[in-house]
């Protein structure tokens, strides 16, 4: 199995396997990392210490991820035109621009499609593919900044052992991708719109609050008090179309074996671990690799890398510079 | 020491399996639970559609009902279009109707002071069209005579509205509250001071949509509905004769009706004494 459709099996829900084969330079980066444990510890202090706790990445995506959402209020509050619908379809400044899963859905429900949809639909398709598929989740969606949020709050109550996180298995959100497309195909209906918090956080936002609010509240609380982020991990069919979009993006973050201690910082406040296990020791097969299609390039891990081995890169660019 | 702790170790192996092997099987049933739990919360909004609690009206231009709901993707750009902001979207007691378009005529009419029906040209995906696609059937009694000619545009070259389906039909629905029917006239602001809906009076200015409140009237006999109505030929007042023998004028909904709504926003009586019945058809 090439990596590629192993990395794609992880995001449907497989386990992350251990490497068949491991090149011959990261064999030799392995031995000379633990050749000498003393200075291995050293240098892993030595890091440590020299860490300068930045929120650099986290604070753009969040500004962007507001930015976006405040572009489409403004656009209608204050009549400017610029963005005009909501996450679900939207034109900027005159271009159609349609989510890929509400479009799909749409196509799937009405088995009909018309050319704006259809250009609307391609044009994000291109957009998402350059920008790396579930960048959409990390950097647009406005469910996945409220929930990041209360993500801490659970956190916290875990750590005070006030509640558990109870995890699902991974590919329950590939089954509700699946029934959910049944769905709209066979009742006509776009069933998943119904309870998608990312529309319903959307269309609150431009324009004006309702009881929908209610159900993002319930999820909300679900995931502070049962299990963290259970809609992005487990069920969300919109993480799942833009990852497979994003597979073959070119703008990732990218792991460099030889400059990780395997200390797992970074699985620790990911949204998708699965897509960092090649940060543990003996499972890196290259170099430098490419995260995978679950990721949703938020660049917590990137930014909690105590020694810069997880980077954002554009496949291609960044040799060319 | 090394021996007697090696024994319970490995007797205690297959136990830890059998935790991995439970513990994978509580995930197991949990994730099912999940999915079961997800699915069947998303497939209550099923009721909302079939019992059809309440028929909405929708804009101009929408494919039949579930058509309708299928098509549209609930992103609102005809309501941010809309110049009377007579749309709004559905909430999440709509069922699978959530975030799709209605409008509530009582509150805020269509008046096609847009006079290019601006939410279907906005409607991304075809569920608002100017022209149906052929594999969809049109309703008997939806299809429009002829299209709808728009007073206020009676004096261009083009004085249609690109219309081919009435989107529900007015009806006199308490001829004994309607001020014609009883002979009054009607003085004042339509609908009081408090209300908020806007219209075009042509008079006023042709692009800007000014509040009723600011608009009011002075009617011998009162034709709101008939008066208002921007659609040419669609309401007229006729003479009918009481049971007291007394001669009597009352509104008369004709086939280019398209269910805009507008006779039932400015009817002063409350409730309204002439309303729209959406999604209704054309019944000679």
């Amino acid at each position: 199995m090439s990596r590629f459709t192993e990395m794609f099996a992880v995001m449907l829900g497989a386990a992350p396997k251990r490497p068949e084969k491991v090149a011959d330079k990261v064999q030799k980066i392995m031995f000379l990392k633990y050749e000498d444990k003393d200075r291995y510890i050293k240098e892993k202090l030595h890091a440590r210490d020299h860490h300068i706790v930045s929120h650099k990445w986290r604070n753009r995506r969040w500004a962007v991820l507001l930015a976006t959402n405040l572009l489409f209020v403004l656009s209608f509050w204050l009549d400017i035109q610029i963005l005009e619908g909501s996450l679900t379809a939207s034109r900027f400044v005159g271009f159609h621009l349609i989510d890929l899963n509400s479009a799909l859905h749409v196509m799937l429900a009405h088995k009909h499609i018309i050319v704006n949809l259809f250009i609307g639909t391609f044009t994000v398709f291109l957009l998402w593919v350059l920008l790396g598929g579930r960048s959409f989740c990390s950097w647009v969606c406005p469910y996945h900044l409220l929930a990041e949020w209360t993500e801490a709050l659970h956190l916290k109550l875990v750590e005070k052992k006030i509640v558990t996180d109870h995890e699902f298995h991974r590919g329950t959100r590939t089954v509700f991708w699946v029934l959910f497309a049944l769905l709209s195909i066979v009742t006509g209906y776009t069933v998943f719109e119904t309870l998608s918090p990312t529309g319903i956080l959307s269309r609150a936002l431009i324009y004006g609050p309702g009881l929908a609010l209610g159900w993002v509240g319930l999820l909300l609380l679900f995931e502070i008090f049962y299990s963290r982020r259970a809609w992005c991990r487990y069920v969300c069919p919109i993480g799942l179309t833009y990852g497979a979009v994003g597979a073959i993006s070119p703008l990732q973050i990218t792991y460099h074996v030889e400059h990780c201690f395997h200390e797992g910082d970074c699985r620790k406040v990911c949204l998708v671990p699965h897509v960092l296990e090649v940060t543990i020791k003996g499972r890196a097969s290259e170099e430098q690799m490419g995260l995978g299609p679950d990721c949703t390039r938020c660049g917590l891990c990137v930014d909690t890398c105590p020694t810069g081995a997880l980077r954002f890169e554009v496949k291609g660019l960044s040799k060319l510079l | 020491m090394n021996s007697p702790a090696e024994k319970p170790r490995k007797a205690a192996k297959p136990a830890v399996s059998i935790e991995k092997a439970q513990k994978a099987r509580r995930k197991f049933l949990h994730s099912v639970g999940l999915a079961g739990g997800v699915i069947g919360l998303s497939l209550l909004g099923y009721i909302p559609v079939t019992s059809a609690r309440t028929t909405r009206l929708r804009p101009p231009g929408a494919l039949n009902e579930a058509d309708f709901l299928s098509s549209c993707i609930k992103c609102g750009q005809c309501v941010q279009v809309c110049p009377v902001q007579a749309i709004k979207l559905g909430d999440i007691d709509d069922g699978f109707g959530i975030g799709v378009p209605h409008i509530d005529s009582r509150e805020q009419a269509c008046d096609f002071s847009c006079d290019a029906v601006q939410c279907i040209l906005a409607c991304p995906t075809g569920a608002l069209t100017y022209e149906k696609p052929e594999f969809l059937n049109i309703r008997e009694g939806a299809l429009l005579a002829a299209a709808p000619i728009l007073k206020a545009k009676a004096k261009d070259a083009e004085n249609t509205l690109n219309l081919k389906e009435r989107t529900g039909v007015a009806r006199l629905a308490r001829p004994e509250s309607c001020l014609a029917v009883q002979g009054k006239g009607f003085k004042g602001q339509a609908r009081g001071a408090s209300f908020k809906g806007t219209m075009r009076y042509m008079e006023v200015d042709r692009w800007k949509p000014i509040p009723v409140r600011d608009h009011p009237y002075d009617l011998p006999l009162c034709d709101l509905c008939v008066r208002e109505c921007p659609v040419a030929n669609a309401i007229e007042l006729r003479p009918l004769k009481g049971a007291d023998g007394v001669e009597r004028m009352t509104p008369v909904v004709l086939e280019p009706c398209v269910g805009c709504g507008v006779c039932e926003m400015i009817c002063p009586v409350e409730p309204a004494a002439i309303v729209v019945d959406a999604q209704a058809l054309w019944k000679a």
